[in-house]
């Protein structure tokens, strides 16, 4: 059964082998493919014989350029340290202030910055650092902790409510509703007294009236008598037109009534000091851009 | 299809389901309150279908001895109608997670519907699902037709089958209700890896028992390939699966591995399932159904030989590419690297040996869609065989990971070689099966070919551009020194790719739909015909079955 034909189209031999009608040529294994294989195994052995390649018991073969994984990324790290050096060191001395009147290190304070701020403030803030619901808006001047370039350089080193940082900044607003500190008509009356410090007509003269000595007796002492807000607790000004959670009758009662508890993370442990510095500068500039 | 079990092996198989029937009893009720309680009821709901079927047919007339002349084929046509289905499913569920990838709000708020989820039911559909079950109905029809011997009995095929489709439901239910051990490609439980280890072996056995009974003197090639496949595919999946259930009443399990060395032995597996699950069994379907359709010897024996033991000897070693620039030790890199790039030569060989078997049938490639699918097949295998080692290459891989180019790589390779190939080897095989003539219709075939090209062309380009701005703009330095990008900037980059993956996704999806149209209507048309329509080559020295 085996006989060899000769295939009429590549004039090839058959092995004489039939699998259910399927021959096979006895076609030589072409040259280049040979030559390939040679210079693929050239390759590798060059590369065994550079580099670590193969297990010895507890060690391994360390090769002829004496490469390690880690000696390689040192000296990444060392070259880009170097590259960085002379921007990172002068504002590592200068003041935030300074830097921000130097044309040349503010250019590369926004573009050193902006990744830095996408990677790590803009999952709450916003990649527009516009904030929303919730997460302050870093452009528009109205700071809960204070706008000078100490302040907000603090904040970002210590958070917000952040338990793992010892020296965090605290501040909590009180459930007034669900702690049952206040009824439902105090709350209510307060709720419109609050929206008539920025809009005057929120509410009738009585409301607003009953609504003043509650927050009297109660919000003043963090939100200030005139209800101002205060840095010094993180209480927002409660006058302005801001409003981090809503300013619309159902949210300020929701917030009245649960209370609110703000967090920022510290990070102190996570940027370095220099690119700390380099965020404050750029969210700072963001307001004066904003003004 | 019960008809043709001899009585003694439908009481067998009522055995079988009775016994998994009470496994899943088991599980279900020691399982209370655990996620293993769940897959206990599926597999006792399983076990009565199962069951069910066998038993409506089980006072059919017993099958006569002339059955032992002809090759046993039904497990083969009930394989490829499933892989069909798993085919719609698993492409269905992957263009889904695609829009999800491009619109990441569409998950109802709810668990199951999360990518992390979502993903593996489309990865194990598809490989295992689809690509599975066509490997093993193939195998079955392939091994008898070059061994010219039958199956050596007619319930392991079964079993094999019923099983393994059984740890793909497991597989896929338990990904939406939480269940996985995490390790990409391996994600199911303890109890379904044991289940396909009981099936895989049964398949192994089964493969060699009918090579032993063969009546050709020499093994052919595509042999050597499912073989590889079993046997290679039982070692890896034990290997990486060892694990110590947290109690056998729960579905958690803790890997036997730990740290960088659990890291290596997955992505040897992961790799090597790429090399022997979706290359080896495919390049078997190809070497057999190729030269088949195109009515031409296969060009080179001696090519086969040295691609086959390239392939297997090289593959085993490219694993630790995965893990370029991680805790891996360097000098593991640096062998997995080498390897791959050496793989190149043989992954040629066997593409081009395809390809030259085609020489002197370029025109029916023309005009056959058929065999144009499988030309294709083997040209994309080809394509992202040398993007696979240029991607191994330690300098590439570090633009290249954690990118869509992977991605891209990944479904040049599922989509234009493993998916084509099937295809192609389907619509051979299909009227073969059910003996007719030719396809219910041509236009459909035609039709499908073209909708696979332009699926995985837009797929493949989206994802290639996406890849390489994406790995650019995670190392771009602007001139201080410092990224010019932020991580969140390359994800609004990539939206208009991920929308064109998606469509191309969706083109692709819509192939085996009409594919699944057309073998349903070839079906029906056999019925009309009665399978007159073609008899195959006579069995002539058929050794006698059981």
């Amino acid at each position: 059964m085996s006989v060899e034909k000769r295939d009429p189209h590549t004039g090839y031999l058959t092995t004489g082998h039939d699998w259910n009608g399927i021959e096979e040529l006895n076609t030589p294994v072409p040259k280049v493919i040979y030559i390939c294989l040679g210079l693929a195994f050239a390759f590798a052995l060059i590369y065994w014989l550079l580099m670590p390649a193969f297990p010895l018991g507890l060690t391994y073969t360390k090769g002829l350029l004496g490469v390690s994984q880690h000696s390689l990324i040192d000296a990444d790290l060392q070259q880009a340290q170097t590259d960085q050096q002379t921007v990172t060191s002068k504002i590592a001395t200068l003041s935030v202030d300074e830097v921000r009147a130097d044309a040349g290190l503010m250019h590369y304070v926004r573009a050193t910055a902006v990744p830095i701020f996408g990677d790590n403030c803009a999952a709450c803030h916003g990649i527009d650092a516009k904030g929303g619901p919730g997460y302050p808006n870093l452009t528009d001047n109205s700071w809960l902790w204070g706008g000078d370039a100490d302040a907000v350089l603090e904040t970002l080193r210590v958070g917000v409510n952040d338990e793992q940082h010892d020296d965090t900044r605290v501040s909590q607003m009180l459930a007034f509703g669900r702690d049952g500190m206040l009824d439902r008509n105090a709350l209510l009356s307060v709720v419109t007294y609050v929206q008539s410090l920025s809009k005057p007509d929120a509410g009738t003269v009585e409301a607003i009236g009953a609504g003043r000595e509650v927050f009297a007796a109660n919000c003043a002492s963090c939100h200030g008598e005139k209800g101002a807000g205060s840095i010094e607790l993180g209480a927002p000004d409660l006058t302005d037109s801001v409003w981090l959670y809503g300013g619309d009758t159902q949210s300020v009662f929701n917030t009245v009534y649960n209370g609110r508890t703000g967090v920022m993370p510290s990070w102190e442990a996570r940027l370095s000091d220099v690119d700390r510095k380099i965020l404050a500068t750029y969210v700072l500039s963001l307001g004066e851009a904003g003004q | 299809m019960i008809s043709g079990l001899t009585l003694g092996e439908r009481q067998t198989a009522v055995c079988l389901s009775l016994a998994l029937l009470v496994l899943g009893v088991i599980f279900a009720g020691a399982g209370q309150g655990d996620p293993l309680g769940v897959h206990g009821f599926i597999i006792a709901a399983y076990a009565v279908v199962v069951m069910g079927a066998v038993i409506t047919g089980y006072y059919a007339p017993a099958p006569g001895a002339d059955r032992l002349t002809q090759y046993y084929d039904d497990p083969t046509k009930f394989g490829i109608i499933v892989a069909m289905l798993w085919a719609i499913f698993g492409m269905f569920v992957g263009d889904w997670v695609a829009w999800l990838l491009a619109y990441p709000d569409m998950t109802f708020d709810a668990a199951w519907a999360s990518f992390g989820r979502l993903r593996p039911v489309h990865t194990t559909g598809v490989i295992f699902g689809f690509g599975g079950n066509a490997l093993i109905a193939t195998s079955y029809h392939v091994v008898q037709r070059t061994s010219r011997a039958r199956l050596p009995d007619q319930l392991s095929p079964w079993v094999v089958l019923i099983g393994y489709n059984l740890f793909c439901l497991l597989a896929v239910s338990g990904y939406l209700i939480g269940i996985t051990q995490s390790k990409e490609y391996a994600e199911p439980e303890w109890y379904a890896d044991i289940l396909l280890v009981i099936v895989w072996v049964t398949y192994f056995l089964l493969y060699i028992r009918t090579l032993a009974r063969r009546q050709e003197p020499h093994i052919y090639v595509a042999n050597w390939y499912y073989m590889a496949f079993i046997l290679v595919v039982a070692v890896l999946h034990i290997v990486n699966n060892l694990a110590v259930p947290v109690s056998l009443t729960e579905a958690k399990s803790y890997s036997l591995f730990a740290g960088v060395q659990d890291a290596m032995t997955q992505w040897w597996y992961g790799h090597n399932a790429v090399a022997f699950f979706l290359t080896a069994g495919f390049l078997g379907m190809m070497y057999y159904y190729l030269p088949k359709r195109a009515g031409r010897p296969i060009y080179s024996y001696r090519m086969s030989i040295v691609g086959f033991w390239g392939i297997t000897f090289f593959y085993m070693w490219a694993g630790s590419h995965h893990l370029h620039y991680t805790a891996l030790p360097l000098w593991v890199q640096n062998l997995g690297m080498t390897f791959s790039v050496m793989l190149l030569v043989p992954s040629w060989i066997a593409a081009g040996n395809a390809l030259m078997t085609l020489n002197g049938a370029w025109t029916r490639v023309r005009d056959d869609a058929t065999l144009r699918f499988m030309a294709m097949a083997a040209v994309f295998y080809g394509l992202s065989t040398f993007e696979g080692s240029f991607m191994a290459i330690r300098p590439v891989n570090s633009l290249s990971h954690y990118t869509d180019w992977t991605i891209g790589h990944v479904h040049a390779g599922t989509l234009g070689w493993v998916s084509m190939i099937v295809f192609g080897t389907f619509y051979s095989l299909v009227p073969w099966m059910w003996k007719v003539e030719r396809m219910y219709s041509r236009k459909l075939v035609e039709w499908h070919f073209w909708l696979a090209m332009a699926g995985t062309l837009i797929y493949v380009f989206a994802m290639w551009n996406s890849g390489i701005i994406q790995g650019l703009m995670w190392r771009t330095y602007n001139d201080g020194g410092t990224l010019a990008y932020s991580f969140v900037d390359s994800l609004v980059a990539m939206h208009p790719y991920y929308i064109a993956r998606a469509v191309g996704g969706f083109l692709f999806f819509l192939g085996p739909v009409i594919g699944l149209y057309n073998i349903l209507m070839t079906i029906r048309l056999s019925r009309e015909t009665a399978g007159t329509g073609i008899a195959e080559m006579p069995v002539v020295a058929l050794k006698a079955g059981e």
